[in-house]
């Protein structure tokens, strides 16, 4: 039983923590969010450079064979520092569902590009009516003689603009909530009938909806089994939601610290405010939550690697805790700073709608209690 | 990180599940299943039986009588014995009174005392809360003035747990009134048998009687029975305190507590089906299980940090807060799971079971007596509130 880093995690956490205080002061960060792309291209190289892209990845992909646990060490130093490379979609979905359910041909060609950081990859999953239920797909992908013909919507996909290529969940056979008869296909950008709204998402990434009519993809397009895509796109969900639960703890630990100094810091009536009992109880509080959830982030990144049952349990206990963590020490972050807190200048704001991101993404507190719920 | 015991450890763990399936006597596992205060003679039978097994203090060093276990034996010890349903062994001699004795104490101390704690010879109960110094414990006015070889002590205890089972009570006097009030306190042993010590009960809200003050008229104690130096008994006091860490998250007991509020919930029945199936109510359950795997998870962190040679500092406030308030969930759903049957309630039934069969299903006898009694867990051990100052105090600096 150790909770400890080894000394390979913690040159890992080191490295990524210098990376952060050199890249992402707050006004460098506005800076990339205020750009086109959303994020930094010289940030993506260096994390190829640095062997982060391919952190997760088997050694026989080309990676480092990092376990979950690494993931979660990389995911907390970006959540500290609110990072905005999408490496969520790129390396920890896309690259994870090529390299669990792809080809040889599929895996040889992508994985390498996406290690070496010459390839974005995006995940177009959820739809207008899907909620959080993965099962839930009413994207058609109808069999033609060569391939497969693609009709459908897609919503929120995360960094669809800049990726290369996109993963898209579609029904291949079943009805519109079964799990058996969904198939996964990799898109390419710029293939005709495929069209996008880009905007931005409240935490300062980018997203799009996407309008596919009668997209034309060969029966090399086909990742996985067709009509199996359900089991494999649920593990790489399961443990990609413990890697953020791994960037919100990194967050809610920025949060209270921020919101300390603030207090210690800030008088009111001759004192600062933090002697006042009900804001030191506060912040005892917060301390609980993020102390908590650090533990849950932990104790899931070990188990997620398990059997399915045991996989599901971890990733819906540990993303309920953390999700009403990271909303209250979010809210209380803001509180606690009065009206300062309600600048956008300030950065508490924008740890608090990284939160609330973190919170909806993969399914929110009633979702997850719910699958545990109906698990036990 | 990795969260698998050692082999040696698996094996530990099998040896302590082994002894406690073998051990634990039915009527003692009955009334600790139920949340019931156990009996004096009931407790003390059980833990002689620990005692001989060489286990009633695991945390007290080997030369006067401790396990001699690993901090990951002694979290072992701590799970099985609460997961096999066992009471709490009765802490005011093992986990209070004892460690100051082997720290601070006289070799005449020593010899007269630790063995007869570890026996359950002696019944100790603790001096501390005062009707005007609960949470600011160090305004205790109870005093003591030296005559000869004895100090004269006047004044009153209260709150004053288990008292009339007691022998001997370690207590907070006051010796110098002039000084800062931490400066001022000593540590007496005082024998419970001494005249001008009167005991009187308090009923709980159990109707229970646990709780009793303790009043002191004259009460001649001889000096060899204070501990340490006269006016630095708060030091004592403190250490006392910061001393029991291990159980306070109460992880195994909740979890037991947990299990038996869904057996429960499985035979109780909501609009014709099990009470454990409507969606509310099994809600409800998921939460605080959740609780209290987050709960666990932060106690083996810490754990695993106390390994590495971390030393903590408000980590124990964490677990006190967390797992009185877990604990206090988990008895309150279980009494929500009884439905109409909760609001009955014999005080005699506590001690005694009615001649001519429960009231309303057998698994309801006791639940609402512990549900009243845990309102205690967030009090007592420093409040959650002081806990939260103490947090802030060390986080914070303010």
């Amino acid at each position: 039983m150790d909770f400890e880093l080894s000394e390979e995690q913690t040159m890992l956490k080191d490295s990524l923590d210098r990376f952060v205080r050199e890249n992402y002061e707050p006004a460098k960060r506005r800076a990339l969010v205020d750009s086109n792309l959303g994020y930094s291209k010289e940030n993506w190289a260096l994390f190829a450079e640095m062997g982060w892209l391919g952190l997760p990845f088997s050694e026989d992909s080309g990676g480092f064979g990092g376990s979950p646990v690494e993931t979660s060490v990389l995911m907390e130093s970006f959540g500290a520092g609110l990072v905005l490379e999408p490496y969520l979609s790129t390396v920890l979905l896309c690259g994870k569902l090529i390299e669990a359910a792809g080809s040889e041909t599929q895996r040889s060609e992508i994985l390498p590009a996406v290690i070496g950081g010459e390839m974005l990859l995006a995940l177009a999953l959820s739809e207008p009516r899907s909620r959080f239920n993965l099962a839930n797909v009413e994207t058609v992908a109808a069999s033609s003689t060569d391939g497969f013909v693609i009709t459908g919507r897609k919503t929120v996909v995360s960094h669809a603009a800049s990726a290369d290529k996109l993963i898209v969940s579609c029904r291949t056979s079943g009805a519109a909530q079964d799990q058996s008869g969904i198939s996964l296909f990799l898109v390419d950008q710029n293939v005709s009938g495929l069209s996008r709204k880009d905007y931005r998402t409240l935490d300062g990434q980018r997203a799009s909806d996407l309008e596919l009519a009668g997209v034309t993809v060969g029966e090399d397009a086909l990742l996985g089994e067709l009509g199996g895509g359900h089991a494999v796109l649920e593990a790489v969900i399961d443990q990609a939601t413990c890697a953020i639960c791994a960037e919100a703890v990194g967050a809610m630990q920025a949060v209270n610290e921020i919101t300390m100094e603030y207090v210690k810091t800030r008088q009111q009536f001759g004192a600062p405010i933090g002697s006042n009992q009900v804001i030191k109880h506060r912040i005892a509080d917060m301390h609980i939550a993020a102390e908590q959830s650090k533990s849950m982030a932990d104790m899931a990144a070990m188990r997620v690697d398990g059997p399915p049952e045991e996989r599901r349990l971890v990733t819906s206990a540990a993303k309920s805790k953390v999700g009403e963590a990271a909303r209250f020490v979010g809210e209380q972050g803001i509180q606690l700073h009065g009206g300062i807190g309600m600048t956008d200048e300030y950065v508490i704001g924008h740890y608090y709608k990284r939160l609330m991101s973190i919170d909806t993404v993969f399914g929110n507190v009633d979702f997850h209690l719910r699958r545990y719920s109906e698990m036990t | 990180m990795d969260l698998s015991f050692s082999d040696e450890d698996l094996a530990f763990q099998k040896e302590v599940k082994d002894f406690m399936s073998q051990s634990l006597p039915a009527d003692v596992h009955d009334r600790s299943d139920r949340g019931l205060h156990p009996k004096k003679e009931e407790i003390v039978r059980w833990q002689k039986i620990l005692h001989e097994k060489g286990w009633i203090a695991p945390n007290w060093p080997v030369e006067h009588g401790g396990a001699g276990w690993s901090l990951t034996q002694k979290y072992i010890f701590n799970q099985e014995y609460f997961l096999a349903g066992a009471p709490q062994v009765t802490p005011f001699g093992i986990s209070m009174v004892g460690p100051v004795l082997y720290t601070f104490g006289t070799q005449d101390q020593k010899d007269k005392y630790l063995s007869r704690i570890l026996s359950s010879d002696d019944w100790w109960c603790q001096g501390y809360s005062e009707p005007g110094a609960g949470s600011d414990l160090a305004s205790l006015s109870t005093r003591a003035v030296r005559d000869g070889d004895h100090y004269v002590v006047n004044g009153q205890k209260i709150w004053t747990s288990f008292a009339h089972y007691a022998d001997m009570m370690f207590c907070l006097v006051r010796t110098d009134p002039d000084v800062k009030a931490q400066m001022g306190i000593s540590f007496l042993l005082i024998d419970m048998k001494t005249p001008g010590v009167t005991v009187k009960p308090i009923i709980g809200l159990d109707l229970d009687h646990t709780l009793n003050e303790v009043f002191f008229d004259d009460v001649r104690v001889p000096v060899e029975n204070r501990v340490g130096e006269e006016n630095k008994g708060w030091t004592y006091a403190k250490f006392l305190l910061g001393n029991e860490r291990n159980v306070i998250a109460r992880v195994a007991r909740s979890k037991y507590q947990l299990a038996r509020l869904k057996d429960i919930a499985r035979q109780e029945s909501m609009n014709g089906a099990p009470l454990i199936e409507d969606a509310d109510f099994k809600r409800k359950i998921t939460k605080v299980e959740i609780d209290l795997m987050a709960l666990e998870n932060t106690e083996l962190r810490y754990l695993s940090q106390e390994i590495a040679g971390h030393k903590l500092t408000a980590e124990p406030s964490i677990l006190k807060i967390e797992g009185a308030q877990i604990a206090q969930a988990i008895k309150g759903l279980t009494v929500e799971a009884l439905g109409m049957y909760a609001v009955a309630y014999e005080p005699d039934a506590l001690t005694e079971r009615r001649n001519d069969g429960p009231i309303g299903p057998d698994y309801a006898h006791g639940i609402m007596a512990d549900n009243l009694y845990q309102r205690a867990a967030t009090i007592y051990g420093g409040s959650n509130e002081i806990q939260r100052n103490i947090i802030a105090k060390l986080i914070l600096g303010l």
